[in-house]
């Protein structure tokens, strides 16, 4: 039985950058909790000196000419159409640094 | 039109000999999509205008060229519609999300522009789990999708709206994906076939990226001939997604042999399908197929590994969505979608990555081992593709574990990157969908296709629609 806490589902969220009410850390820490609980299976398998898989194909470093193919190349307009938060061809983001000047 | 096509064949013999016109098609399409989709809510965009276009357009060549159109585009009149999670240029996209309700790509998938060459009508986007999260049909930010051979009941997911337009009638074949069965579940539950490829074989670009390790590109069709027809115009590298791989399959010289999994018949599985299931199994033994007991005893650990690691690979891939480039914020996620990155983001974080994610890759490195071993002994492999024929719209939606749990047969194939082929055979004593899923070895869609044809042929196996309510 894994019981998570309050503080282990906001911090999550935070590194996650979602934003939740009091309602929903309640109830995900419940959900959550079950899956935690769950996947504990996995203890019981022993796994000592095995190699972890990534990726199931076997490749390794698809390389391709390092040539611009204009053909698959977005234009500026076509980068910037999925937003209207957009200045004088530049994305709008929010502040993140806010100091002006250094101390 | 007297009665819609059911299979390429039909449709392209019809065209040819002028029986009716991919306009025509195009017209009885949508006409059934306004009678019976909203009640059904298989469709969040419908594409009239396009349709419209690439009909009249396939119309001119047919008449140009006549039986040479076909051997130039070999899905030409062919009307199919995309998951929406398919980029497709110009045509809203959404992954069923309100994060990207009105988000219009600038580009298109691999799949829907290799489909379009081929000269496929496109009669829109389907409904989904939102972000391909999902068992049922019941986590859209659109609505639930309904199963259309029983309203009360879902029709599977993630592909539900795919899943739903070709069992319907919405169009005749339709494209999907497959993280941990969201082709094969949709599949099993709306009757027609379902193929999740070899990882690697179908190109992911342009495709709403979910668990990149694991997500498989497919497709739904009534037929394993419309199955093959398909995959052979969308396999293949094309130099965008780097994990491409293109390998060669030498069928079995002697008696083919198919593996029975233990641990896929065992405690949890309903009788119903477990006797269907042999049923069909043993359908190919009359056939002169050996059938042999297998037994891949880490396969049980499936559904933890996966749930460790695709939560992982969903956390870093929606990490994406932060409203600056395209499509709204954080906040518009669904409670799935922020179940499952916070699970992700749980594995992964300092002090809990070795506990979690590195042990579930370790079991997962057993669980291919297990395949590996069991692909010495037999051909291919026959398993349920669910514990339980289609269940209650509502039965599992409030309990996310329960929800999970549906998926337990489709993780080993996602797990370790084989082709898995959903194959209808039937139906429940209440009428719903049953049929079973055959696995193979990396690259042997040619092995499920010969044996796809086998089962259709010994079992009789005849298309057919529902009837459907409006």
């Amino acid at each position: 039985m894994v019981k998570l806490k309050d503080k282990d589902i906001k911090h999550v969220a935070k590194l996650a950058q979602l934003s939740l009410s009091k309602s929903e850390i309640v109830k995900f820490k419940k959900q959550l909790s079950d899956v935690i609980g769950y996947v504990q299976q996995l203890n019981e398998v022993d796994t000592k000196g095995v190699v972890e898989t990534s990726q199931t194909t076997g490749l390794e470093n698809a390389l391709r000419e390092d040539k611009i193919d204009a053909s698959r190349t977005l234009t500026q307009d076509e980068a910037l159409s999925g937003t209207d938060k957009t200045n004088k061809g530049y994305f709008l983001v929010p502040m993140i640094l806010k100091e002006r000047t250094a101390k | 039109m007297t009665s819609l096509p059911l299979t390429i064949r039909e449709a392209q013999e019809g065209l040819l000999k002028k029986e009716f016109s991919a306009v025509e098609l195009v017209d009885h399409y949508l006409e059934r999509l306004d009678k019976f989709d909203k009640k059904l809510n298989s469709f969040i965009t419908v594409s009239d205008e396009l349709a419209y276009l690439q009909a009249k357009k396939a119309d001119k060549v047919i008449s140009k060229l006549g039986e040479a159109a076909f051997k130039r585009y070999p899905l030409l009149g062919v009307v199919v519609a995309y998951k929406d999670i398919f980029l497709t240029k110009g045509l809203r996209t959404t992954a069923a999300s309100k994060v990207l309700e009105s988000y219009v790509p600038q580009y298109s998938s691999t799949v829907a522009e290799r489909l379009e060459n081929a000269g496929c009508i496109c009669i829109g986007k389907t409904n989904l789990d939102a972000w391909a999260h999902g068992s049922s049909g019941e986590r859209s930010d659109f609505g639930n999708t309904l199963n259309p051979w029983n309203y009360d009941y879902v029709p599977g997911g993630s592909s539900s709206g795919s899943g739903v337009s070709v069992a319907a009638g919405f169009s005749l074949i339709a494209t999907g994906t497959d993280t941990c069965g969201s082709i094969r579940l949709p599949a099993n539950y709306c009757g027609v076939f379902g193929l999740k490829p070899t990882y690697g074989s179908v190109s992911r670009y342009g495709i709403v990226a979910m668990a990149s390790s694991l997500d498989s590109i497919g497709h739904f069709a009534r037929t394993t001939a419309d199955i093959e027809k398909v995959y052979k115009v969308t396999k293949g590298r094309d130099g965008k997604d780097s994990t491409l791989d293109e390998k060669s399959y030498s069928m079995p010289k002697r008696k083919i042999k198919i593996g029975i999994p233990k641990e896929f018949f065992a405690k949890g599985l309903e009788r119903q399908v477990k006797e269907s299931v042999m049923k069909s199994a043993k359908v190919f033994e009359k056939e002169g197929l050996e059938l042999l007991k297998i037994s891949m005893p880490y396969t049980k650990y499936g559904i933890s590994v996966y749930y460790i690691i695709q939560p992982a690979e969903v956390s870093s891939n929606l990490g994406r969505y932060d409203g600056i480039r395209y499509g709204n914020d954080r906040t518009e996620f669904g409670d799935e979608a922020k179940r499952r990155i916070m699970l992700g983001t749980y594995v992964l974080s300092a002090g809990y990555y070795d506990a979690y994610y590195l042990k579930a890759m370790k079991v997962r490195s057993k669980i291919i081992n297990d395949v590996d071993k069991a692909f010495k002994k037999v051909d291919a492999i026959i398993a349920p593709v669910a514990p339980t024929p289609p269940f209650k719209l509502g039965e599992k939606v409030d309990d996310p574990l329960k929800m999970y749990l549906t998926d337990i047969f489709a993780a080993t194939a996602n797990l370790s990157g084989i082709p898995a082929l959903a194959v209808p055979s039937g139906f429940s004593k209440k009428g719903l969908p049953l049929g079973f899923q055959l696995m193979g070895p990396r690259f042997s869609e040619s092995l499920l296709f010969k044996l796809g044809y086998i089962f259709e042929s010994a079992s009789k196996w005849r298309p057919k629609l529902p009837d459907l309510i409006d």
